[in-house]
């Protein structure tokens, strides 16, 4: 359940936000989960609502959206654009690249091409794209 | 109380939304990570093939001897071969609010050979960047003596990311008898130096007879014909000549 530890990272940053913006709530934070990291979204939603419950008590009243965010590569080689439907690996590859999302490299290739020099151009990990509250 | 003349008794909130933020938050958790780890020491050198990652291994196994809680973590993402030193085969960390390192003769080893599937992991400097971040932020070492980190040759991506995220952590560099090893080393050391990274010493690996070439070197490491075949299996390295040169130097200069 490696969740945990993204989720821990997801209120601390937000946590670090509020009060580097002087934030006396925050209501909502929008957290982007990239399709190529495979988060397990009910696993990560448990674990940000038990790490606030057992210590980050100020997010008490914020509400986690979690955001799709599809992956998108474009290849250095021939400049091919495309998306991970298009990609084949075994269940032990995509288990690899969720822990660690640049084994792309390692498992992946551009389908034109079959290089695995390419650009993560989206939809890599885990990201906070907005926190709302109030000053 | 009655509130000041021209001000409501009702502090009104101003709402305000921090939007289209691309904000990563993993290095919030990099320091909690390590808050239980007393001393970081990143094994370095600026050539391939001068020993760094047998000197990294071999340095984590004489602490853990010693009875320090010692890890090692292997950052060569291009050439990780610290598994290999190791023996540790068969092994992968334990999924427990992030990843458990599993333990290899007393140490607790990390390495991305354990999601390469032993192939090539052919990344850019910016990948290297985000692997490293994502091991940092998802292991959890627990308490710890010793980190000992077996970085890649020269000052890269890695290097920077590990003075950037690990402030503190300690440079021991490797070096060898080459003219060529040596040449590198004085521009890398004057590099540390004006960035403010305490360097331990200079190990000079690999040496035959009596004479050495570096100024610099803190002590040396005989070669060691019988180290290959004892590669694998840490009890055999701990005897090996190699390992008890080492464990002079280190009792020396790591504290």
């Amino acid at each position: 359940m490696h969740e945990w530890a993204l989720a821990e990272s997801v209120i601390k940053t937000s946590a670090e936000h509020a009060a580097r913006e002087k934030l006396r709530c925050v209501s909502e934070v929008g957290v982007a989960l990239g399709e190529l990291q495979s988060i397990d979204r009910e696993i990560f939603a448990f674990a940000l609502a038990e790490l606030v419950k057992s210590s980050f008590k100020d997010l008490a009243a914020c509400k986690f959206s979690l955001l799709d965010d599809p992956a998108a590569f474009k290849c250095r080689a021939c400049s091919a654009e495309f998306t991970l439907k298009a990609l084949k690996r075994t269940g032990e590859e995509a288990e690899n690249i969720h822990f660690i999302p640049e084994m792309a490299h390692t498992f992946l290739k551009c389908p034109e091409c079959a290089s695995p020099d390419f650009d993560i151009t989206a939809g890599r990990g885990v990201t906070i794209k907005h926190i709302r509250g109030e000053q | 109380m009655t509130p000041a003349p021209g001000k409501s008794p009702i502090q009104r909130s101003a709402p305000r939304i921090s939007g289209g933020l691309r904000l990563d938050p993993r290095p919030a958790v990099i320091g909690a990570r390590f808050s239980k780890i007393k001393k970081v020491i990143a094994v370095t050198g600026w050539k391939g093939g001068i020993g760094k990652s047998v000197t990294a291994s071999t340095l984590a196994l004489l602490l853990a001897e010693k009875g320090f809680k010692t890890g090692l973590l292997d950052l060569d993402l291009a050439g990780a071969s610290a598994h290999i030193v190791l023996g540790a085969s068969g092994l992968f960390p334990k999924e427990e609010m992030g990843l458990e390192p599993p333990s290899v003769a007393g140490v607790k080893f990390m390495s991305v050979s354990f999601f390469s599937s032993n192939k090539a992991v052919p990344l850019r400097g910016a990948g290297v960047s985000d692997a490293i971040m994502e091991m940092l932020a998802i292991t959890r070492w627990g308490e710890l003596d010793y980190l000992v980190i077996d970085m890649p040759p020269g000052i890269n991506d890695t290097a920077l990311d590990i003075i950037r995220l690990l402030p503190g952590t300690r440079v021991l560099a490797v070096t060898t008898p080459s003219i060529m090893a040596h040449s590198v080393l004085e521009r890398s050391l004057r590099l540390y130096k004006s960035l403010k990274v305490p360097v331990l010493g200079v190990i000079e690996n690999m040496t035959r007879g009596a004479h050495a070439l570096s100024k610099a070197a803190a002590g040396r490491v005989r070669y060691d014909a019988r180290l290959e075949k004892a590669l694998g299996s840490p009890a055999r390295i701990l005897k090996t000549d190699f390992a008890k040169d080492l464990a002079k130097i280190a009792g020396r200069i790591v504290n």
